[in-house]
């Protein structure tokens, strides 16, 4: 195991650590509880798709899942975001091929960066609201909750990005 | 063959993709069903594990308030024993579970270790299985009145299935009269849940107390809901009524899981009565 890959290893169990005893317990205007482990999918080296990041960002979702009785609702909308990630990084930045060796967020302007992690964030909670409320059809709830939790999330990456940005020069 | 193979190497990303997408959403409609969701829960031996760690912190902070509930609910058993006069034979009573005695109901008592109630489908998960004596479909509650029903077991943990889930309905009726309906919930306020399939007649009025009804195997009759909130009639039906929650979902501490002893008779009867 190199050095990138334990990295992540604890990345990993930190934003489960955190999600579960903190984040999980916000409940901030009644409700609103940040999904700020998906900070993960930003965090993982933006290379060629890789079926390592497909199974770990699943893997992610579904400890998740464990904790908070969910069923598989985190584990779908992680993997989703995983999969969906360069797409859409490439689709922002209107460029056909990416060069991974050097990509980083921070070399980017700093409003493609919030783009890219806003349309992330919100496809992942608009899935995870989604599946919840599968039955109970009502859309207006979910959107509600989607755009309440995805600006709480959206803020705590930002942040994240702004103390951890140093650190993480890779 | 070979243009399969080729087809499959090329899509390999896809596949995977697919695959695992398909097991998550298998998950969640598994764990949407009224049944034990078999596979992810907290009930586990890691996740329950983890939780009652955390829980230990927790309580401290709590610890006050949960002696007021507990002096609060002395209180009311020692003037319930007064009333029925059967302290002498108290003895003779807590000695229960054998099969001689009338006793229809054992209470296990059981501690909260992670409790949800900001989502649609809260799980409560409290730190006893099978081990005390836990199935699933049992039900919990504290003195202040109704909590859930057991979902998963596991040999130390189970989950509860919270009043406040979509999928959760239990049995209901007003305490003045026989008017009986079901409990559900519309996942908009954890102070408030809903009383459905209320006949027009039963005429209620805000404040009315509700208990569960005691048609099902679950709860024994009489366990405090709530009180009515506000509701509104229309074409002569009730479109909603609103039910306060005794309990505060959101500060949960012991409780208590009942056990019928009657449940295995009940069942094997309506089983042959149905086969008939």
């Amino acid at each position: 195991m190199n050095r990138e890959n334990l990295n992540i290893a604890f990345v990993f169990i930190g934003l489960v650590v955190l999600q579960i005893v903190i984040l999980n317990n916000i409940n901030f205007l009644g409700y609103i509880n940040p999904f700020f482990y998906i900070v993960f999918i930003f965090y993982y080296p933006v290379k060629k798709l890789d079926a390592a990041f497909l199974l770990v960002s699943f893997l992610l979702g579904l400890t998740i899942d464990f904790f908070s009785n969910s069923g598989g609702v985190n584990a779908a909308a992680t993997l989703f975001v995983a999969y969906i990630r360069i797409p859409v990084i490439k689709s922002i930045l209107g460029k056909t091929e990416l060069e991974f060796n050097n990509f980083s967020f921070r070399k980017l302007k700093f409003n493609k960066t919030l783009l890219v992690i806003t349309t992330l964030t919100f496809i992942h909670h608009f899935i995870i609201f989604g599946l919840e409320y599968f039955k109970l059809n009502n859309i207006q709830l979910i959107l509600t909750k989607t755009f309440l939790t995805s600006i709480f999330t959206i803020i705590l990456i930002l942040i994240s990005f702004i103390l951890f940005t140093n650190k993480n020069a890779s | 063959m070979q243009q399969l193979i080729s087809f499959i190497f090329k899509n390999k990303h896809f596949l995977i993709f697919l695959l695992l997408e398909l097991f998550a959403v298998f998950f969640t409609i598994q764990n949407n069903s009224y049944h034990r969701s078999k596979f992810v829960n907290s009930a586990n031996f890691i996740t329950g594990g983890i939780y009652k760690r955390i829980n230990n912190f927790k309580e401290y902070i709590r610890l006050k308030d949960e002696n007021i509930r507990l002096a609060e609910e002395n209180v009311y058993l020692k003037n319930l024993l007064d009333k029925e006069k059967i302290i002498d034979s108290i003895n003779e009573k807590l000695l229960i579970g054998t099969v001689n005695t009338n006793q229809k109901y054992f209470y296990i008592s059981s501690k909260i270790i992670n409790n949800e109630y900001n989502r649609s489908n809260n799980y409560i998960t409290i730190n006893s299985g099978e081990n005390k004596g836990i199935a699933s479909d049992m039900g919990v509650i504290n003195s202040k009145g109704i909590i859930g029903i057991t979902k998963s077991v596991s040999n130390k943990y189970s989950t509860v299935l919270s009043v406040l889930n979509i999928n959760s309905k239990i049995n209901i009726k007003l305490l003045k009269s026989n008017y009986f309906g079901s409990l559900s919930w519309n996942a908009k306020d954890y102070q408030t849940v809903q009383f459905l399939d209320l006949p027009v007649q039963a005429n209620i009025k805000i404040g009315d107390t509700v208990i569960t009804g005691g048609r099902s195997t679950i709860f024994p009759e009489g366990i405090p809901v709530g009180t009515i909130k506000d509701f509104n009639v229309v074409n002569n039906n009730y479109e909603f009524i609103n039910i306060n929650l005794f309990n505060d979902m959101s500060a949960l501490g012991y409780v208590e899981i009942i056990k019928n002893f009657d449940k295995e008779q009940i069942k094997n009867l309506e089983e042959k009565s149905t086969n008939e």
